[in-house]
């Protein structure tokens, strides 16, 4: 247990290799690199979208509206498309990101300016969101036939086996590795969260570094957005409905702690891997996709319980490990 | 002892920006725009608009049929309300509301598809609900972790349970009692359904307990500070528990009113609720920072959200747009006062 304290992710990352192993030795054909290509091309989503929440939970917050805000923003980009289909791919691309973000930063202003709970705020803004696309689009749906083929075939291109997707979740990740642990506003997200008064004090400002969590958060979203409505062929008021549950989710089996400031882009990464590794196995190995549901509860649960356990322990050892470190200095 | 930091105390890190919506004064109010700034008379406010508003647009607002079937979309919900009021004023909070309900009416269903009387159904669906309560707050007072985590996963579980149960079959035989239980009026005239009249009852049970006992007491200490709490003697543990079980409780007792009222049963029953719920709640008045909150609040705000959802539909108003309404409401009513006040301290 003592090197699952220091080391979180490794242990979660042979978990996953363990899991992994067993289920290609009792079915070889998940085993396959086909198939490893096609668990990866699918978690795509979950790994971006899970990245974007981790930056929310580590200030202390939580953003319910992120599945709704994917929904508007695929709905919003997918009419764009249907207005200038001659666009290049790029430009939806951009368009997504800076919609996604202003969704996100109309919840940051709520909690970072006015102080209502990120809750609260988010609870609301799902409905509004959700009911928004009902409104812009007229109750219509947009289908594949509607769709350009810059706007459809972008999310379909593929280097080295992997679908563009997963690349732009490659290069969500590394962005994320380098803002959250080598900037000054990446590292001031933690010690928001770690302890806000203590933050203030140090000259960081709370009300920006929630405002740059939730547009983060809003941005990631709204790629994801039209990443999902071009992949899928599809834009209606129903995608990714209840997905915000399954994103938070992979953030606490990655080890993110929903009372803020721990959390890592490898742990929640793997969170995502692990849930995509379940939801793709479970078909393979033909077992009823009906219990992928009761078994990621179950995950959940025996996650954070582990996961309490190793923090309330790291937290206990602070002060004999800085005496002995003194100690050692003096000797 | 847990940590007292969850998710949603945020606010109290703040400047008082967000807090004042939940500051306990130690006087009464003293001048006029106190007492019109207090929640509960903002939501009579926004009652007697709401009422007004559907009287203006529609004839068919004040028929008593009406009315009384508008009571069926939200009273199941709202007894459920009562409970989650308590735990969010002891800063928890229960996800999994919606995903019992849907495991308790399994039970529900499969009990009457063995042709069990109207009696064992109630008693099941609701012994099944306060079983995954206990199982919610064990979990929760043994492990240390925020009960919203605990909740998303045991959310998971209980629907995920009734999911592979179940699969993609619907459960639709039940004893002609037990239907009619949720599909005739209690009384006759003025016709009240049986759901809204358990709201009625539970609703005064809970005030009482709330307000005018010395645990309902304890509720507010433990939720202004749990450690304080403890330290002063309050088994903070045991009520945490004894709420997660009630919370279980009236749940299963929800998905009993409903399986009554709908006469079938589908995984996917109640799919939402929680969000739902944890709204009218949270508009109600209740600080999800723990600590403040009373049950009259909630009920009006129960009566707000089902009359403007009932306008609205009335007018025609698809489903998804009125949720719209809804949002909006919620982080206006909340939003606005905080505004106000902060123009009224400037002059």
């Amino acid at each position: 247990m003592s090197l699952f304290l220091k080391y979180r992710e490794i242990m979660l990352g042979l978990i996953v290799l363990v899991m992994v192993t067993g289920i290609s030795i009792s079915t070889p054909a998940f085993g396959t690199l086909e198939n490893g290509v096609g668990v990866l091309n699918d978690t795509a989503f979950l790994f971006m979208m899970a990245l974007g929440q981790m930056v929310v939970i580590l200030t202390r917050g939580i953003d319910l509206s992120v599945a709704a805000n994917l929904a508007l923003t695929g709905m919003l980009v997918g009419m764009l498309n249907q207005a200038f289909p001659d666009l290049p791919a790029i430009v939806y691309l951009a368009s997504a990101l800076v919609i996604g973000c202003g969704l996100g930063m109309i919840n940051g202003s709520l909690i970072a300016y006015l102080g209502i709970p990120p809750i609260v705020v988010t609870l609301g803004t799902l409905a509004i969101f959700r009911g928004m696309i009902v409104v812009v689009a007229g109750g219509d749906q947009v289908n594949a036939s509607e769709m350009s083929s810059t706007f459809a075939g972008f999310p379909k291109l593929e280097f080295l086996g992997l679908s563009s997707v997963f690349w732009i979740a490659v290069l969500v990740s590394l962005a994320a590795w380098f803002f959250l642990s080598m900037t000054r506003a990446g590292r001031g997200l933690y010690a928001v969260g770690g302890n806000p008064v203590a933050a203030r004090y140090c000259g960081i400002s709370l009300t920006h570094q929630e405002l740059m969590a939730y547009a983060i958060s809003g941005a990631i979203a709204g790629i994801c957005g039209y990443l999902w409505v071009a992949r899928y062929g599809v834009a209606y008021v129903e995608i990714a409905s209840g997905y915000e549950l399954t994103v938070i989710a992979a953030c606490v089996i990655g080890g993110v702690s929903i009372g803020g400031g721990i959390g890592t882009v490898a742990g929640t990464l793997l969170g995502a891997l692990f849930t995509g590794v379940i939801v793709n196995a479970l078909p393979v190995m033909q077992v009823s996709p009906f219990w992928q549901m009761a078994i990621s509860g179950v995950v959940i649960l025996a996650a954070v319980i582990i996961n309490a356990r190793a923090e309330g322990r790291g937290g206990k050892l602070i002060l004999p490990e800085a005496r002995r470190a003194a100690a050692r200095a003096k000797a | 002892m847990r940590e007292p930091v969850t998710v949603s105390n945020e606010s109290e890190a703040k400047s008082a920006a967000g807090a004042e919506r939940y500051r306990v004064a130690d006087h009464a109010p003293r001048r006029l725009a106190d007492v019109l700034l207090r929640w509960e008379s903002i939501l009579v406010m926004l009652l007697i608009a709401v009422i007004i508003g559907n009287i203006v647009k529609s004839p068919y607002f004040l028929d008593p049929y009406n009315l009384a079937d508008a009571t069926y979309n939200f009273s199941e919900k709202a007894i459920i309300a009562l409970v989650m009021a308590l735990l969010i004023l002891v800063r928890e909070i229960d996800l999994s509301v919606a995903a019992i309900v849907a495991l308790s009416a399994l039970v529900v269903g499969f009990l009457g598809a063995a042709g069990y009387g109207p009696f064992v159904l109630i008693v099941a669906g609701i012994a099944i609900g306060g079983l995954c309560g206990a199982f919610n707050g064990f979990l929760v007072t043994r492990s240390g972790v925020p009960s919203i985590v605990i909740t998303i996963g045991t959310m998971s579980l209980f629907r995920g349970l009734a999911q592979v149960s179940l699969g993609d079959q619907a459960l639709t035989t039940y004893p002609q009692a037990f239907l009619d239980l949720g599909q005739t009026y209690f009384i006759d005239w003025p016709p009240v359904p049986l759901s809204f009249f358990i709201f009625l009852v539970l609703a005064a049970v809970f005030a009482v307990f709330l307000h005018l006992t010395a645990t309902g007491r304890r509720l507010f200490a433990i939720g202004a500070n749990p450690v304080a709490a403890r330290f002063s003697g309050i088994r903070v543990d045991r009520i945490r528990f004894a709420l997660f079980t009630l919370s279980g409780l009236l749940s299963g007792l929800g998905a009993v009113l409903l399986t009554a009222r709908i006469g079938t049963m589908r995984p996917n029953i109640a799919l939402g609720w929680e969000l739902d719920i944890i709204t009218v709640v949270i508009l109600g008045g209740v600080a999800i920072s723990g600590g403040i909150g009373t049950i009259g609040g909630v009920v009006l705000a129960v009566f707000v959200l089902g009359l403007t959802t009932f306008g609205l539909s009335l007018m025609n108003v698809p489903g998804i747009v009125i949720n719209v309404l809804l949002g909006l409401l919620l982080i206006i009513s909340i939003a606005a006062p905080i505004l106000i006040r902060r123009v009224v301290r400037r002059h």
